[in-house]
């Protein structure tokens, strides 16, 4: 080919890529900035897509009420496609940002595992409201890690608690079989410990089925469950899996009735596709489901995107996903409001200083009703040693048009949760070589 | 002008022999690696480090390996990424399991390991060829993807099927920053590189290239197939379990299977067959083009965007990213088949005539 040409396209190219290494870091200290890892294609896009619009849609509905007593937030978004190597490469670009990212959200649980290794060293918190390594609810040793309101051994739990209530007690559990249809990857992977933990204190079965990434290819899977006729299944899916194993369920006659998913199996778009299929199909909600009638939403339409700054289309808000990203984005900015508590109201908040942030969120039903968040959720009380701060999750349930709350609230059991956060987390600490942190540690 | 070697008289079979026999070749290519140890330490930031030029090193040591395979014996291989794998989670499993095990010897296990399981995988080799071989060796890839996402002994019986390394050291340097991660890998990579320079100037790499070019002909001159194949695996699967154990220790710090997946195997063949076959340069090339070229456009693009008054969503990046980079796969292959290392090439010859071409 020509070589001149081939020359200046090298040429032009490298002053693209100078121009771009060397955006200037505009810093004022009155702006927070926080960077978004988020999946707008791919496989996992219809999921990933709402939740990234509720997210940013609520740090432009903080900005529009004033911001964190006066500090803007701002925020830039990056497209991970749900790949560790490109979450990683999203994480590199954007922590030395704008005076350095408060606090990283990864969305997903193959970046989590990846950034827990990284995050000590940049002193900046990974937030994994609700998802995560469940272990890392141990504050003492996983010390900027922050599985807010919820892990999956939790959801687990409310699960196992559930269906025990429907069976009339623990003890009718005992000789009951119970299959997990889940996403082969470490976000599948981790409620199998508590699931095998309950099944040895009440005597049912588990059945483990893998389902391998992307999660269309299903037929083997519901065969077995048609021949092994679990009592219920549990699908811990993701994205286009979730639709698939519904229809399949519907193919294989088994009751949607008797399917329970976990939140991220549980939002508008797994179900909206099979309709009526779907109908009596039941996920976890980790506190909300879908809420087009709490205040926030009425303030997110009103103060967003009635002035056409709304991220993403109109009809979404409210949504199971898209509340998942606004309460995602909410602690965080509450986290920087408990930070400036202690470090100055109206200031620039640190990664390190967010971190006592995020350790110090308290949220009673005063506060979530001044938010916008009454009924919403349950009252959030972090602390050094547990990062998690609410263990409430609700059921609902499809009924072919909207979800619906089918179920009291529930409370993930700390009797059977704690002992295994500490082995898991001791476990951790010992190869790790981590020195835990004493309660002494935590007041600095 | 500058590069020209009329007058240049070698007086001895070594100076015929060696490596670079041109010094302003030598003089260069010295220059880069002298430059890459001890300049680019002080000239770049830690996202360049960590995002770009940390995978850059890994992938072009895999590329390496694949080349080796695919470029020298011209055995198409889909099952790279599952030699990556083994020698991860093979480099796991010493460092975890043998008390006292120093890091760069579990590496180096790891890529044991996986040259004899590469060895293993390689038998297919001896009966059948082309396509039907890449077949077979699709099979190395779904089998260690299920092995390690289901054999938990492998994971040392991690709940979520993902493993992690810490502390790295090196005798008593701690790679903890950034610059040492980078250095350490680009010393294995000088090392390895060298030596599969030397392997393929050498007897062995001769052999590879009579059986790539013609087998028949390559064993009535006397050319094992046997020994030349599995030779060929062992070495080509070794250069890439080393990469897969640095992809894992050193670059993402904690991995699923995923992290080395069928796709993972495509972009390594893609490397080699965009990059150059049959070049050791061309393996630094195609990873350089696959690893740099897609964050190169996904940064690019908002601020041409930004150029025109356009704000560009990031969803609109990541799709345009992947024409863009397919439009240019396909260019590439189209005004150059043999490859980004050929186009170096002419450019070299080039570069001896001028300032007067013919």
């Amino acid at each position: 080919m020509n070589l001149r040409k081939l020359a200046v396209a090298a040429s032009v190219a490298a002053i693209g890529l100078s121009a771009a290494l060397t955006t200037p870091a505009a810093f004022a200290a009155e702006e927070q900035f926080f960077p978004v890892l988020a999946y707008r294609t791919g496989a996992y896009a219809p999921n990933g897509a709402p939740w990234a619009n509720g997210f940013v849609d609520y740090m432009k509905l903080t900005n529009a009420r004033g911001g964190v007593n006066g500090v803007k937030l701002i925020w830039e978004e990056c497209e991970t496609g749900y790949a560790t190597d490109r979450g990683v490469e999203c994480y590199e670009r954007l922590k030395g940002k704008h005076g350095g990212a408060t606090a990283v959200q990864p969305l997903s649980t193959g970046i989590t595992f990846a950034l827990t290794e990284k995050a000590p060293g940049d002193k900046i918190p990974v937030i994994t409201a609700g998802y995560g390594r469940s272990e890392s609810q141990n504050g003492a040793v996983f010390g900027w890690n922050f599985p807010l309101v919820g892990t999956y051994w939790m959801g687990a739990d409310v699960l196992v608690q559930h269906i025990a209530k429907k069976e009339g007690g623990f003890d009718k559990l005992k000789g009951k079989k119970v299959a997990l249809v889940y996403h082969d990857s470490p976000y599948g992977k981790e409620p199998i410990a508590l699931l095998q933990e309950r099944a040895k204190m009440h005597g049912f079965e588990v059945q483990l089925l893998p389902v391998a990434h992307p999660g269309v290819e299903q037929k083997a899977t519901w065969l077995q469950i048609r021949q092994s006729k679990p009592d219920y299944v549990f699908l811990w899916g993701w994205g286009v899996m979730n639709s698939t194993s519904i229809k399949e369920a519907q193919a294989t006659g088994y009751p949607r009735e008797k399917m329970y998913g976990v939140w991220w199996s549980g939002a508008e778009p797994d179900v909206k596709d099979v309709g009526d299929g779907a109908k009596g199909y039941n996920a976890l909600a980790m506190q909300h489901g879908a809420e087009p009638n709490a205040k926030v939403i009425k303030d997110v339409l009103s103060l967003v995107h009635a002035k056409g700054q709304g991220t993403g289309p109109k009809e979404e808000v409210g949504q199971v996903l898209y509340m998942r990203g606004l309460i995602s984005a909410m602690l965080q900015v509450e986290g920087v409001r408990a930070a400036q508590g202690r470090y100055g109201k109206g200031k620039h908040i640190t990664g390190e200083q967010m971190r006592w942030g995020l350790e110090n969120i308290s949220l009673d039903q005063k506060a979530l009703d001044a938010l916008g968040f009454a009924g919403v959720m349950r009252p959030v009380q972090t602390s050094c040693l547990d990062h998690m701060g609410s263990a409430w999750a609700r059921i609902h349930t499809w009924d072919g048009k909207k979800w619906n709350f089918s179920s009291d609230w529930y409370q993930g059991d700390e009797k059977v949760l704690r002992p295994m956060v500490m082995l898991a987390s001791s476990k951790y600490a010992e190869e790790k070589k981590i020195k835990p942190r004493t309660p002494e540690d935590c007041k600095k | 002008m500058f590069y020209r070697e009329n007058g240049q008289f070698k007086t001895s079979y070594q100076a015929d022999q060696q490596i670079f026999p041109i010094p302003q070749d030598r003089w260069v290519i010295l220059g880069i690696v002298a430059f890459a140890f001890f300049g680019i330490p002080l000239l770049v930031d830690e996202y360049l480090f960590r995002a770009i030029l940390i995978p850059f090193l890994i992938l072009s040591l895999a590329a390496l390996g694949v080349n080796i395979l695919v470029g020298y014996c011209g055995q198409i291989t889909l099952g790279a990424g599952a030699f990556m794998a083994v020698g991860a989670y093979a480099a796991y499993n010493f460092l975890i399991r043998v008390s006292g095990m120093p890091m760069l010897g579990a590496i180096l296990l790891g890529g044991i390991t996986a040259a004899l399981v590469g060895i293993v995988f390689g038998i297919p080799s001896l009966r059948v060829r082309g396509l039907y071989l890449a077949v077979a060796t699709l099979a190395a890839q779904f089998f260690w993807d299920w092995a390690f996402l289901r054999v938990k002994w492998f994971t040392n019986d991690a709940s979520s099927g993902s493993v992690s390394v810490a502390n790295l050291q090196l005798f008593n340097w701690s790679i903890e920053s950034p610059t040492d991660k980078y250095l350490f890998c680009l010393g294995i990579l000088v090392v390895l590189g060298l030596m599969a320079k030397n392997l393929v100037r050498g007897s062995i790499g001769r052999q590879w290239m009579a059986i790539r070019d013609m087998d028949v002909a390559a064993t009535v001159i006397g050319i094992r197939p046997l020994y030349a194949k599995l030779s060929a695996f062992a070495v080509s699967s070794f250069y890439v379990g080393v990469a897969g154990g640095l992809w894992g220790f050193v670059h993402l710090g904690s991995w699923e299977p995923a992290a080395f997946s069928i796709d993972r195997s495509f972009q390594l063949l893609f490397m080699v067959i965009i990059g150059g076959m049959g070049s050791i340069v061309g393996s630094f090339f195609g990873a350089a083009f696959i690893v740099i070229l897609p964050i190169f456009l996904n940064q690019m693009l908002p601020l041409v965007g930004g150029l025109f008054g356009l704000e560009v969503s990031i969803a609109l990046v990541s799709h345009v990213e992947i024409m863009i980079f397919g439009a240019l796969i396909i260019f590439f292959l189209i005004v150059e088949p043999h490859g980004i290392a050929r186009l170096w090439s002419t450019a070299r010859e080039k570069l001896r005539l001028w300032p007067f071409p013919h």
